[in-house]
């Protein structure tokens, strides 16, 4: 709840990187750092030298990615792959140019995005299968194991097995649900919706509903810990952060990290530690330890720099994020 | 608010020339740069990089309003335009001729990020000077959109003669007399007229109305969609008022359309002005009521079988 002392500050670890716009995602490769960008480039950046390749002929509205290859869906209709060297690569392209609005990689390759309502899902061996959902989808998510898709639309969630003829299973609760996140451990599924609150599902013969309700705006970033235990959320004052030992959190309420005077927009667990990276719409940003609660900054307040992206490397010795002005950085974390 | 990007809405019946309009628009030199959001079943033919086809994904906001109906694809969408700012100056939104202009209109004032970043600028509706009579009759979309409107082109003008263009006219100003009003042949109107109304601007509500405080037009009783106007000359209890007015809103705000008012509080220097669309209702205190302006409260409805009789018992009873 306190101000974070200056004297625990990281700035002086943090390197700046200039995308000059809006940096919509970031992505740590093996051999570089990539930053998807608003205007459709994607900056490189390898220990401060920087290249910039032009990936899309609009704006990139989406992506995700893997350890070799930043892959963005655009308003051109495109849904390109980056790579650290070289030229990107069109992986897909809408004739009819609509905007790819929601795309996803599974671990084992597996990709899929949207154009309006149809959503495609190709397998690691680059078959295609289509599903037409009864409303554009915002949210795609894979199921941490197995192919098997989750769509986040109108009214509900479809589980679709894209290589099966089954009909996809329709979680229903009414409103607009936007972003999807399948628990680490299969078990859980939650939405973030219009109305400013999350929607689970704990998943099962007779999936059961979770309720987490009281943000003041929507949580458009989701983020598990590590060890799956815990799930994080911006869209209030602080993070809020949601337990899901057992039931998961139904009747429980949830921890709120780094409380400030100002919006949380990104959050981001470390890959190995309950540490957990809090962007706000003022570009703050603070690192807060879950279990005691103590913060250290990492960015100062910047007016019109709000946080849009992060990522922590895989070994999580390095954050990068990224904000709506084009400001973007590093944060090495001290031995 | 001056940073907030402008949005138009462009309705209209099938073939009244929205399409017309909009390329008008587009292809004029007036120095702008729009983003425009088409519906993708429309009538074809605009292209360029920033035009998006939206799907009129119309959604019920989970808040127990049952008129509180929003456009998912439009919240979607203009998120996604956001991010690139500085490409555009404004943005229009074409709507389908078969569509209810509320839905769109509310989607500005529900959802925050979209009401952080941009304003509804104003609803304009193209509207169609030879078929426009039939089409009161047999769709009552067309009378919606000529409710909701702060602007009205009267297209087509040259297929009609004087009397049947006057006739259409009457047929208009009985459901909407505020609406600017431009009568168009091939939607040849001064682009200027349709940008920066400003009309759910609470600053501007009497500036582009100069109807507004013109009581004593005539009612054509025979529509049940139609415009009310009630006058208190002087003061109202807010005490009285605002429990009234949010319970109408509540209760009838599936029929009423779109309300304005501005009325002068007891005891209050400042003028309250307010305006609604179906159930929501923005209102705020204003300027200062200057020396020699006549303290008086006024109220607009425009709406579906409203009960004139009714309202304006429910309206007097809050006099000051």
């Amino acid at each position: 709840m306190t101000a974070p002392n200056p004297s625990v500050s990281l700035r002086e670890h943090v390197v700046p990187i200039k995308a000059e716009t809006h940096v919509v995602a970031v992505r740590w490769l093996k051999q570089a750092l990539v930053l998807g960008l608003a205007d459709g480039r994607v900056l490189r950046w390898r220990d401060g030298a920087t290249d910039i390749v032009e990936a899309h002929a609009g704006g990139i509205l989406c992506a995700t990615g893997d350890k070799d290859r930043l892959i963005s869906g655009g308003d051109d209709g495109r849904v390109v792959a980056t790579g650290a060297e070289g030229e990107p690569e069109e992986l897909a392209k809408d004739p009819k140019r609509r905007w790819i609005d929601a795309i996803t990689l599974s671990a084992g390759g597996n990709l899929a995005w949207n154009t309006g309502k149809t959503v495609h899902a190709r397998d690691e061996k680059g078959r295609i299968r289509t599903l037409e959902a009864a409303s554009t989808p915002q949210g795609l998510v894979f199921a941490p194991k197995g192919y098997r898709l989750a769509i986040a639309q109108m009214n509900g969630v479809s589980l679709w097995y894209p290589n099966t003829e089954a009909k996809p299973e329709f979680l229903e609760w009414k409103g607009s649900h936007l972003d999807v996140a399948w628990s680490p451990d299969g078990r859980f599924v939650v939405t973030s919706m219009q109305e400013n609150a999350l929607h689970g599902w704990k998943l099962g013969d007779k999936p059961s509903h979770m309720r987490m309700t009281g943000y003041p705006a929507k949580p458009r970033s989701l983020s598990w810990s590590h060890d799956g235990l815990w799930l994080a959320s911006s869209g209030a004052d602080g993070a809020i952060v949601w337990p899901f030992q057992g039931d998961g959190p139904q009747g429980k309420a949830p921890r709120e990290c780094g409380v400030r005077h100002a919006r949380v927009t990104r959050v981001a667990f470390h890959p190995g530690a309950l540490v957990l990276a809090i962007g706000y719409d003022d570009g703050c940003i603070l690192l807060v330890r879950l279990t005691d609660g103590s913060e250290l900054l990492v960015r100062p307040a910047q007016k019109g720099s709000g946080i849009s992206a992060f990522a922590w490397d895989k070994g999580g010795k390095r954050l990068a994020f990224g904000a709506e002005d084009g400001a973007a950085g590093v944060l090495t974390l001290p031995a | 608010m001056s940073d907030k990007i402008p949005v138009t809405v462009l309705t209209g019946y099938l073939g009244a020339g929205k399409t017309t309009l909009l390329n008008r628009i587009l292809t004029e030199e007036h120095g702008k740069k729009f983003a425009v959001i088409v519906n993708e079943f429309g009538e074809a033919g605009i292209d360029g990089d920033l035009v998006v086809g939206a799907d009129e994904e119309v959604f019920e906001m989970n808040n127990g309003c049952i008129c509180c109906t929003v456009r998912g694809d439009l919240i979607r969408i203009l998120d996604g335009l956001m991010k690139r700012k500085g490409k555009f100056d404004a943005i229009i939104v074409e709507t389908t001729g078969l569509a209810d202009p509320a839905p769109v209109a509310q989607t500005f004032f529900v959802d925050q990020d979209v009401g952080d970043a941009t304003r509804l600028d104003a609803v304009v509706t193209v509207t169609d000077a030879k078929w426009l009579k039939d089409r009161l009759k047999d769709a009552p979309e067309a009378k919606n959109q000529i409710a909701f409107a702060d602007v009205i082109i009267l297209n087509k003008t040259d297929l009609v003669s004087a009397e049947e263009l006057a006739e259409v006219e009457a047929a208009i100003r009985a459901i909407n007399p505020y609406a600017k009003l431009h009568k168009t042949e091939r939607a040849n109107v001064d682009i200027a007229a349709l940008l920066d109304r400003n009309a759910f601007d609470l600053d501007r509500i009497l500036d582009i109305e100069p109807d507004f405080l013109e009581s004593g037009h005539h009612h054509h009783h025979a529509e049940d969609v139609r415009s009310i106007s009630l006058t208190i000359p002087g003061d109202v209890d807010p005490e009285k008022f605002m429990p009234w007015i949010n319970d109408l809103s509540q209760i009838q705000g599936p029929n009423i359309l779109r309300s304005k008012g501005i009325l002068a509080f007891k005891g209050e220097p400042r003028r309250f002005v307010f305006q609604g669309v179906h159930m929501i209702l923005d209102g705020d205190l204003q300027r200062d009521w200057k020396a020699g302006e006549k303290r008086e409260s006024r109220l607009v409805f425009i709406g579906r079988e409203l009960d004139e009789a009714a309202l304006r018992k429910g309206f007097e009873a809050c006099a000051a």
